[in-house]
């Protein structure tokens, strides 16, 4: 097919179910002869209800033999029928037809469910902002609904006076509203040794990125006359049965750390730490405390848990670093990506997103040729510090195989590293912080596979 | 509101919060100390916390062992509690059942001496346990004080904790079978740590302006890449995460691979996947009605626009339809064609409209739970 003839976005009726592939890879090639309509019209007539059946969506647009294409020949039902009434959801869901979008668990990742991890499906969103249903989930004993008229946050330590905070206290504070991307640690932790999962939703889905709402850390610090000289570190602590503990850097805190109580506009959901958790902006989600209870200010680091025996990075010489926090320039096309197929040759919006801990995105880079030859990215929309930014970039795809890879460059100037660079210095048993390049492969029946390539 | 009642408004709400607000006048003026609280006019939310309070929730203990509560366990006291509350999930030797990974394994006595546990340089040695990588001996026995059991966190006592933490470091070789671990030697242990030494402080990733230590390269043209494939999913991997059909959106400009087959050989069979995951998507929603309350097949089919349970809208009330057709055989049937045709005459002189949108199995859950009562 001429890619200059193709048409962005169309669908292209897909014969498998009407006709054998022989029938089939004749009517691809002879798809404007009147022959092949003719024998896809034919079949297709015989298996009309299986097609109603598959639904609009596998539908052909194209008019056919007949007068036009039947979707718009026969008017539908809900263009003949009554609709539903207004609040007929109290709290509107998802269409049945996105039903496939959903957050997922990566077999065999982890032991226990309560300790676990589900991964946004990246390869289905749009924009930056990430749906609060599809957000990820991590937690380290199980999420609970906690009744916000008995949570409490108390702000103690190398302070003047230790405070004490309803929610009611807290939402009354100055609020400030803000665009942030959340990434674990161990984001494509995977993916260290070798290829290990088949989609962008199981590499990079401990991603999401929300416009959060709550008051400044530094602000209550301030209420409590903090010890900012002395007291360089603090302790978040969470109030469910893990206690989740971290330690947080006060120059982070009197930065751009929240205190948040929603997220996207309405209150957090429980499962991301409702009624309160901290939002600490370019750091590994494990610090954003869920449930948070406490803050404790002092004048060394915690050595909690999480930074002495989970969430340190392996070394080859076997030692292991310790307090890494920050998540550095990073990007990965969302679409098309592993596990994808691509519907036809011609144009495509191949479009990813981009991020780095330490400030913005500065330039997105697009390979279509492995690396080879790269060209830059369009960046869409809002272009914010430690935040989620999409880029696009236009692709004619001609039918042969092709490896798709982006790289980003943040502000600092870091640019994104490709998986034997991080390997060279940090070996492949770090687990945390793989920031590397990610490779898709299109192969030349369209379908597109993780791979490894540098 | 219009333009010219605006201005006076916003003066009277101007000062009526004057009045409300005389300290912010007076404040700066008669506390110099607290310049601020006249700018922050919020600093009195909250109140002060009580000592108990703190008491209560102030349970870390810190490297240095600061929060460290006084107490002390033998071993054998920590294999009493440990058989007791810890086997199911770690093990009776904390090698760990399949639920949980191993806490104790792989350090030597060696290692206590070194304070380098040898095995982490090996890129064969196949897992990292507990005993490996802590290099605090607070940690352990905050976490434990903190998050275990499990299933009932904080609730063992202080010694129940020295007691575990006892047993868990006597497995491992870092103290004898008949020690007594306490506050007063947690120290001393400390120096005993298999992998205390194996830890490095990486401040150039604690700091947001930290430098980092792997660069890219931002070539344009001609960059150096070999172009082959590393690495790649082998094909009996290919289902491992389920079918990506149903894992991606039914429409657009791509499906989601139906991993249910092996993948087509032939570029003729490209987007071979899509119908598949369009049908399979289908096939999962039309279950997914059936299997519906009523109730809510009322709702999706607009029926609950002109009709409710019992009352009487636009239509009868379900429960006034059930009432009429009590006893009657052929109401079903009447019922049904009703709801799918429509009619009038009934009920009153408002007409039922058609409803071919709703499927044959949702409207005979509908018209049986209808006549039923529609409870």
């Amino acid at each position: 097919m001429d890619p200059s003839k193709a048409t962005p976005g169309r669908i292209r009726m897909a014969p498998e179910n009407t006709l054998t592939p022989e029938e089939a890879s004749q009517a691809r090639k002879a798809r404007r002869s009147f022959m092949a309509k003719a024998l896809a019209m034919g079949a297709g007539a015989s298996a009309a209800g299986a097609a109603r059946a598959a639904g609009a969506s596998a539908a052909s647009s194209a008019p056919g033999a007949g007068d036009g294409d039947p979707a718009i020949l026969n008017l539908p039902l809900h263009t003949r029928s009554l609709g539903q009434p207004v609040a007929a959801r109290g709290y509107g869901v998802p269409s049945v037809w996105e039903k496939n979008l959903q957050r997922r668990e990566s077999p065999g990742l982890t032991r226990v469910s309560a300790a676990s991890v589900s991964f946004a499906p990246l390869q289905g969103l749009f924009g930056i902002i990430t749906p609060n249903g599809l957000h990820f989930e991590r937690h380290h004993q199980g999420w609970y609904d906690i009744d916000p008229s008995v949570h409490r946050l108390m702000v103690m330590g190398m302070v003047k006076a230790p405070r004490v905070f309803t929610m009611d206290d807290l939402m009354r504070l100055p609020a400030v509203s803000r665009i942030h991307f959340i990434e674990c640690g161990a984001n494509t932790g995977m993916e260290w040794g070798n290829v290990a999962v088949p989609t962008v939703q199981y590499t990079h889905g401990m991603l999401s990125c929300c416009e959060y709402t709550g008051v400044r850390l530094s602000t209550l610090l301030d209420m409590v006359g903090a010890d900012t000289k002395k007291g360089r570190y603090l302790l978040a602590e969470g109030a469910d049965g893990a206690s989740m503990t971290r330690t947080i850097s006060m120059d982070a805190a009197l930065d751009d750390v929240m205190v948040a109580w929603a997220m996207n506009g309405e209150m957090l959901r429980p499962e991301n730490g409702y009624p309160l958790r901290l939002v600490v902006p370019g750091v590994q989600g494990v610090s954003w405390v869920k449930y948070l209870r406490r803050i404790e200010v002092g004048d060394q680091p915690f050595y909690t848990k999480d930074e002495v025996v989970h969430y340190i990075d392996l070394m080859p010489d076997g030692t292991h670093r310790q307090f890494t926090s920050v998540q550095e320039v990073k990007s990965v096309i969302t679409t098309p990506s592993g596990g994808q197929v691509l519907l036809d040759k011609g144009y495509y919006n191949v479009t990813g997103l981009a991020w780095s801990g330490r400030g913005r995105i500065k330039r997105v880079d697009v390979s279509f040729d492995g690396g080879r030859n790269w060209r830059t990215a369009r960046l869409e929309g809002a272009v914010l510090s430690k935040a989620l930014t999409r880029f696009n970039v236009d692709w004619v795809w001609d039918g042969s195989p092709a490896i798709l890879q982006s790289r980003a460059i943040d502000e600092t100037g870091q640019v994104q590293p490709k998986i034997n660079q991080l390997r060279a210095v940090r070996g492949t048993r770090s687990i945390y912080h793989n920031n590397a390049i990610q490779s898709w492969k299109v192969s030349e029946t369209g379908e597109v596979f993780n791979v490894q390539a540098f | 509101m219009s333009k010219r009642s605006d201005r006076p408004m916003r003066a009277v709400i101007a000062s009526a919060l004057l009045a409300l607000m005389p300290f912010a006048f007076t404040g700066a003026n008669a506390q110099p100390a607290s310049a601020g609280a006249a700018a922050k006019p919020w600093a009195d939310v909250g109140r002060p916390a009580t000592p108990a309070e703190i008491k209560a929730w102030d349970i870390d203990v810190r490297a240095d062992f600061k929060g460290l509560p006084p107490g002390s366990a033998s071993v054998d006291k920590g294999q009493e509690v440990w058989e007791e509350k810890c086997v199911t999930c770690h093990g009776i030797f904390g090698e760990s059942t399949e639920v949980f990974t191993p806490i104790v394994g792989g350090t030597t006595k060696e290692d206590v001496k070194t304070g380098r546990v040898a095995n982490l340089t090996r890129p064969d040695y196949p897992q990292r346990t507990t005993m490996m990588k802590v290099s605090q001996l607070s940690t352990l026995w905050d976490y434990i004080n903190r998050a275990m059991p499990w299933n009932a966190p904080k609730s063992l006592t202080v010694d129940e904790v020295y007691a575990v933490t006892a047993y868990i470091l006597h497995l491992a070789d870092v103290i004898p079978a008949d020690f007594v671990l306490s506050d007063k030697n947690m120290a001393e242990v400390q120096q005993r740590l298999p992998n205390r030494n194996g830890k490095v402080v990486y401040n150039e990733m604690w700091k947001v302006s930290g430098k980092p230590d792997v660069q890219g390269t931002d070539c344009m043209k001609n960059c150096a890449t070999d172009m082959n494939i590393r690495s790649a999913l082998p094909e009996y991997a290919r289902a491992s995460h389920g079918n990506l059909a149903e894992q991606n959106r039914v429409v657009g400009p791509f499906r989601g691979a139906d991993t249910t087959r092996p993948p087509a050989a032939d570029p003729a069979k490209l987007a071979a996947a899509a119908t598949t995951a369009a049908a399979v998507t289908q096939v999962q929603v039309s279950k997914g009605t059936a299997l519906k309350p009523p109730l809510e097949i009322a709702k999706d089919s607009a029926c609950l626009a002109c009709h409710s349970v019992d009352r009487k809208l636009v239509g009868p009330a379900f429960k006034d339809v059930a009432d009429k057709y009590k006893g009657d055989d052929k109401a079903a049937a009447l019922l049904t064609q009703k709801v799918r045709e429509g009619g009038q005459g009934n009920w009153g002189t408002v007409p039922m409209p058609a409803n071919p949108q709703v499927t044959d199995e949702d409207l005979a859950a509908l018209v049986k739970w209808i006549l039923a009562g529609a409870h």
